[in-house]
């Protein structure tokens, strides 16, 4: 069988996007690292080993072949890794990226084929089943670096829920890289952020008592995984839908799902609980705005 | 010429790679000691077999006759002896019936100065029989005859010297060199059709090429207009939307827009004045894997590997027969040059750059590649899963099988091998 046209090819391969994301997130978990100590490293290093252990084993008994290769794995535990506290026994980061491998993607007949996003997915079981074990409190001070109180309380990995200026730079870096290379589609973070920055703004303060237009825009923006879900969770190719209008509705449905799901509870996983919300419309999505040209 | 105009939407920008061969004038090659001719050198069936074996024949005598529409007369292209009729494979890996020409006595037409026939004192009719016997089939494998038979008159003959595939500078030499010629053949065409107004569409990343077609073309009364450089721009429904800012609805043989590449015209024009059969064509012998990259103006039958052999083959990861992105990986070099192969690659391992096929990630790119707005990644979802008539209600036939979609890929899915064997299945 002789090989195919076309004979050239250009732009990222599948390993080549998985691999970028990874990049891309690096900045953000040295950052944690640094500022966190050793718990956040171990939580990490846990994330991914699982990761990689479990796509490995699946891979060789169920199909009989390494995956590691795609990098998908490797994306999934750094993912799984970032998206948790510091503080949090090392069996929730296993058992976090074990389940989104495992349960999320492998289950589903793997890469390509899963309707959520594995780390989402993975993130989301921990919640719901030690609730308290993740539940926000005060973060151990250990890091490597001395830091004035303000800038260590915001890291990534930090207990408090929030993300802090320097993690969610960091990690808008890496997202503006991945935009700017077109790995990731611009829409669905735009309208992602458009929305849910729209909706804290103007319905943010009722619940205080505080009237339309208070909401506090930047304690929302820096909250918990917005940065992650927005620019590497909700992008993730596989599900997200095609197609310019249909990304923007997912990213605004991202959006005010994440304000909704804020107000009521669940403060720093509203935006990943959001975006698997959304993952489940995007057959639909995709239906809507199917092709309909002509000849 | 203010902006270089193109199509809507889709194409990919692939690196052109023509540096090698674009300044080198067409050279002839040599001739070659035994020439394998298919009789099926066109879409349609092969050619009725005209000669015997150890039966004696001259430069130019027809060994093939026509049969049946689509399908073209064939030449001798050496004079010699019929050594073998038997079945080959065709670089597209179909087979076809051919015949072995191993080379003996004189050449009748080679070398002989020929004083050209000035064609305007031929009817419609004498010019139409002229091509037909010249055997003239353009890139597409339509026989140049049945396209200038049409359905009625055309408005628009569009001639194109596009060639937006990688490597392949044949199309350009013939114009910087033979523009008249070129355009000559255009006039027979444009005569011929009744069409009214021609137009000459060139990359505009072609300058040299450009400024030989508005030479010749002033002549004409033609005009000449450069396209932006996007692949697949030589693609006749994008050409004709191009130029004439239309969309061709239905099929583009009953449309009032004609298209002929630049060295149909040229035969055509050499099957008109001179009489000329196609026995010969301009190749582009190009990659990493060769020595001295050439335009070889060869004739038909040569064997792939004896063209190489002359431009210095080495170690090449993959041979093609045509452009890097349409063209066909050979499995035997022993295959024959035929009219529709504009091009011979042999490329290295470092320009293919081999990756891993995984699952679709569905990410999208082969959409927006897509230079017909289809969504190529779910119309081989429906396929692999034997659902012809979804696929179809999904736009598959618009589909016109320039591969952008697989070009850009990251998961490498064959998708225009996909999509084209759909495509057979469904007109099946």
């Amino acid at each position: 069988m002789s090989q195919p046209a076309p004979h050239l090819h250009q732009g990222p391969t599948t390993r080549g996007i998985m691999l970028a994301a990874a990049a891309c997130l690096a900045p953000a978990a040295t950052w944690g690292a640094l500022a966190l100590g050793p718990s956040a490293l171990r939580v990490l290093a846990v994330a991914v080993g699982a990761s990689l252990a479990v796509e490995l084993a699946i891979g060789l008994s169920a199909w009989r072949r390494c995956t590691l290769g795609d990098g998908s794995a490797l994306l999934t535990g750094l993912l799984v890794g970032l998206s948790l506290p510091a503080y949090a026994p090392l069996f929730v980061p296993a058992v976090a990226a074990a389940f989104a491998v495992a349960v999320v993607k492998a289950s589903f007949g793997g890469l390509g084929r899963n309707w959520m996003n594995p780390a989402l997915g993975g993130r989301l079981f921990v919640t719901f089943s030690w609730p308290v074990l993740l539940a926000v409190r005060p973060r151990p001070a250990s890091g490597w670096l001395r830091l004035p109180a303000g800038l260590a309380d915001g890291s990534l990995l930090g207990g408090s829920g929030t993300l802090g200026l320097v993690s969610t730079l960091l990690l808008a870096l890496g997202g503006a890289y991945l935009l700017a290379r077109r790995i990731a589609a611009w829409e669905i973070p735009a309208a992602f952020a458009a929305a849910f920055a729209l909706t804290v703004w103007a319905f943010g303060g009722l619940p205080a008592g505080d009237g339309l237009f208070r909401g506090d825009l930047p304690a929302a923006l820096a909250s918990g995984g917005f940065a992650l879900a927005a620019l590497f969770m909700a992008t993730d190719p596989v599900t997200s839908p095609q197609g310019r209008a249909a990304r923007l509705a997912f990213g605004a449905g991202c959006g005010v799902l994440s304000f909704l799901l804020r107000v009521y509870g669940l403060r720093p996983e509203a935006p990943f609980l959001a975006v698997a919300l959304m993952n489940m419309f995007v057959p639909l999505l995709e239906r809507l705005s199917a092709w309909r040209g002509g000849r | 010429m203010s902006q270089a105009r193109s199509f809507p939407s889709g194409g990919v920008c692939p690196p052109e790679r023509k540096s090698a061969t674009a300044s080198l004038p067409i050279r002839k090659a040599c001739v070659p000691a035994e020439a394998l001719l298919p009789l099926r050198q066109h879409a349609g069936q092969a050619a009725r077999c005209l000669v015997r074996i150890g039966e004696s024949v001259e430069e130019g005598m027809p060994i093939g006759r026509a049969a049946g529409p689509l399908s073209a007369d064939v030449h001798a292209s050496i004079p010699g002896v019929v050594r073998q009729l038997r079945e080959i494979r065709l670089a597209d890996g179909t087979a076809s019936p051919a015949v072995l020409i191993a080379l003996e006595g004189e050449f009748i037409r080679t070398g002989r100065a020929r004083r050209p026939l000035d064609w305007k004192s031929l009817s419609r009719g004498e010019l139409l029989q002229r091509v037909e016997a010249g055997g003239v089939v353009d890139l597409n494998g339509v026989p140049a005859a049945a396209r200038l038979r049409g359905a009625g008159p055309a408005r628009l003959l569009v001639v194109n010297g596009v060639e937006s595939e990688p490597y392949l500078t044949g199309d350009q030499r013939l114009l910087v060199e033979k523009a008249a010629e070129v355009l000559s053949g255009a006039a027979i065409a444009a005569f011929i059709l009744g069409a009214g107004t021609v137009q000459v569409g060139v990359e505009a990343n072609k300058p040299e090429a450009l400024r030989a077609a508005a030479e010749a073309a002033a002549g004409f009364g033609f005009e000449v207009i450069a396209l932006e450089a996007r692949y697949p721009q030589g693609e006749e429904r994008l050409l004709v939307q191009s130029l004439a800012g239309q969309r061709v609805g239905g099929r583009l043989e009953e449309s009032d827009f004609v298209v002929l590449d630049v060295g149909t015209l040229q035969a055509i024009h050499e099957a008109v004045t001179l009489e000329l059969p196609q026995i010969e064509r301009v190749v582009t012998v190009a990659g990493a894997a060769i020595r001295h990259p050439a335009n070889l103006k060869a004739r038909l039958g040569t064997p792939v590997s004896a063209l190489l052999e002359e431009c210095g083959l080495e170690d090449p990861a993959r041979v093609i027969a045509g452009g890097p992105m349409r063209g066909f990986a050979l499995s035997s070099l022993d295959t024959p040059l035929t009219k529709g192969m504009n091009g011979i690659l042999a490329l290295s391992r470092r320009e293919i750059l081999p990756a891993v096929r995984t699952a679709c990630i569905g990410c999208g790119r082969c959409a927006e590649a897509c230079p017909w707005g289809l969504r190529p990644a779910e119309l081989y979802k429906w396929l692999e899963h034997g659902e012809t008539a979804a696929a179809r209600s999904r736009g598959l036939e618009a589909c016109t099988e320039c591969g952008c979609c697989a070009f850009v890929c990251p998961a490498r899915i064959p998708l225009l091998q996909g999509l084209s064997a759909g495509k057979r299945e469904g007109a099946a």
